[in-house]
Formats: C-alpha cells, structure tokens, sequence
C-alpha cells in the first residue's frame, strides 16, 4: 500500500480541478463531494499500479470519469441525445457578427456572459458531450488524453467535442440576445 | 456558406476561409500539423473575418473555463484525507 502522505503530496494537488469536473458531470454538489471521495480512495488502492512518469492527472480524471459512469451515472437524467446537426459551426459569433459589432463589442458580449447562465447552458449538455468539452475546454486535455480517459477512439472524441461546443453555443446565444447582443433567429 | 470568402483571399495563403474555418477547433486545440499550423495561422493574420473568430472562440473558451473552476471544500479535503489515513491503517 502507498504511504498515504505520499499520494496525498503527489495527487490532491487536483482536487480543485477533479472537483470541478464531478460538478459538472453530476450536476449536484452532494453527488459531486462523493464522487470525489470515491475516486481519491481508489486511486490510493490502485496507485501501486500507476506508472512512474506517467500523466497522473489523467490518470485520476480516468478514475473519476470510470466511478462516475459506473455509479453515478444511472441516477441521471437529461438528454443524452443532442441533434445539432442543424447548428452551424461557430454559432454565437455568427450570431454577432450579424449584429455588425467590432471586436470589442464582442468581447464585452462574452464578459457579460455570467457564470450561472454560462454552467447551466454546460450542464444541460448531453452527457457525452458535456464530458468532451468540460476535458477539452475547461482541462485543456489533448484529443489522444480525452480517448485515454473516457475510453472512445479519437475520432469520437473530436466529434464529440465538436457537437458538444454547437449545442454549447446554440445554448448561449439567448443570454447574448438578450443584452441585444446576438441576433437569435425566432424558431 | 459554400462561397464564403468575406476577405477576398480567394486562397492566396493556400486555402480559403470555408476550410480555415473548418479547422479553427482543431487549430485552437493545438492538434494539428505544424505545417497546417502555419497555414492556418497565416489566414487568421490576413483575414479580418477569420481572425476575429479565432479571437472570439479563444475568448469564449477563457469564459467557460472560468465559469466551470470550482474550489474543493475544505471539509471535503479534510474527510478525504481521513479516509486515505483509514484505509492506510486498515491494511
């Protein structure tokens, strides 16, 4: 068994962020809290097989992606279905380009974006796709990282996060229309 | 938006804004070729529509990862490392 001061130096320092992502994945703070402790102990269970020199974070983010599909996920419910296929690329700058607004116009409609507005669009994400892109954008892990951890090939993963940041956008454009920022059209 | 070429490039840096465009995720991902890296980043230079996405999806992704940054309680931290000192005993 690893000497637990030891993993605690080497793998707490990414409770923050592997919180975050519980947050996100379970969409609720008691689940999320317990998710994170289930996956601490397993890791510690299992960190005499994690290999030296090797991605740790990754490592834990596969622990806790695996515990949260495994006992987390069934308690769940959402869409987890998304068709974006009518949503073009890069939606909400479309959307304000069309208003004609400089860059810093902009930039000012994506600083007045809040952080509720901003977690609840990302929370209602079908579960695929909010995995993809709270690893992709938020943890800034690579594609071949994000096939590692959630277990998918490449491909899928890209298209994942590619649907994922649509629907994303899509979610956001009402918030930006509603500062007059983002010409939405009427469906 | 099949012709859409707003900066008149017409595909003097070797490729036009459909494809620049297309490739703006996997770009600002840091996933492609540094060949195609060069490529593409030359395009946002010159062209002001390209660009200005570019800048925007960058800025946009700054925005949701500071939205979705979360602080692990401190309590939590806490029961975690009970359990890890439990489960070391326990052994």
């Amino acid at each position: 068994m690893a000497d637990p001061a030891r993993f605690e130096a080497e793998a707490l320092v990414f409770a923050d962020s592997l919180y975050g992502a519980a947050l996100r994945m379970t969409r609720n703070r008691a689940d999320a809290e317990d998710l994170l402790q289930e996956t601490y102990l397993k890791a510690y269970r299992a960190y005499g097989r994690f290999e030296e020199g090797t991605n740790l974070r990754a490592w834990l983010f596969r622990i806790l992606t695996n515990t949260y599909i495994s006992s987390y996920r069934s308690k769940q419910r959402g869409p987890q279905i998304a068709d974006v296929d009518d949503v073009e690329d890069l939606y909400l700058y479309k959307r304000l380009a069309a208003t004609g607004l400089s860059r810093s116009a902009e930039d000012a409609a994506l600083e007045r974006l809040t952080a509720p507005e901003v977690l609840a669009a990302l929370e209602d994400l079908p579960e695929q796709f909010r995995l993809a892109v709270v690893l992709s954008d938020v943890e800034q892990f690579s594609y071949k990282e994000i096939a590692e951890i959630t277990g998918v090939p490449i491909g899928t993963v890209m298209s994942r996060i590619h649907r994922g940041r649509k629907a994303l956008q899509k979610a956001l454009a009402p918030y930006a229309a509603e500062q007059g920022l983002a010409e939405v059209p009427r469906t | 938006m099949g012709d859409h070429d707003p900066c008149g490039d017409g595909g003097t840096s070797g490729l036009d804004c459909d494809e620049a465009l297309a490739t703006l995720y996997t770009f600002l991902d840091g996933e492609l070729t540094p060949e195609r890296r060069v490529m593409i980043s030359s395009h946002l230079d010159r062209c002001g529509y390209c660009g200005d996405a570019a800048h925007f999806e960058a800025e946009l992704r700054v925005v949701i990862a500071d939205c979705a940054r979360a602080h692990v309680p401190e309590p939590l931290l806490e029961r975690i490392r009970v359990v890890l000192a439990e489960e070391a005993r326990s052994v």
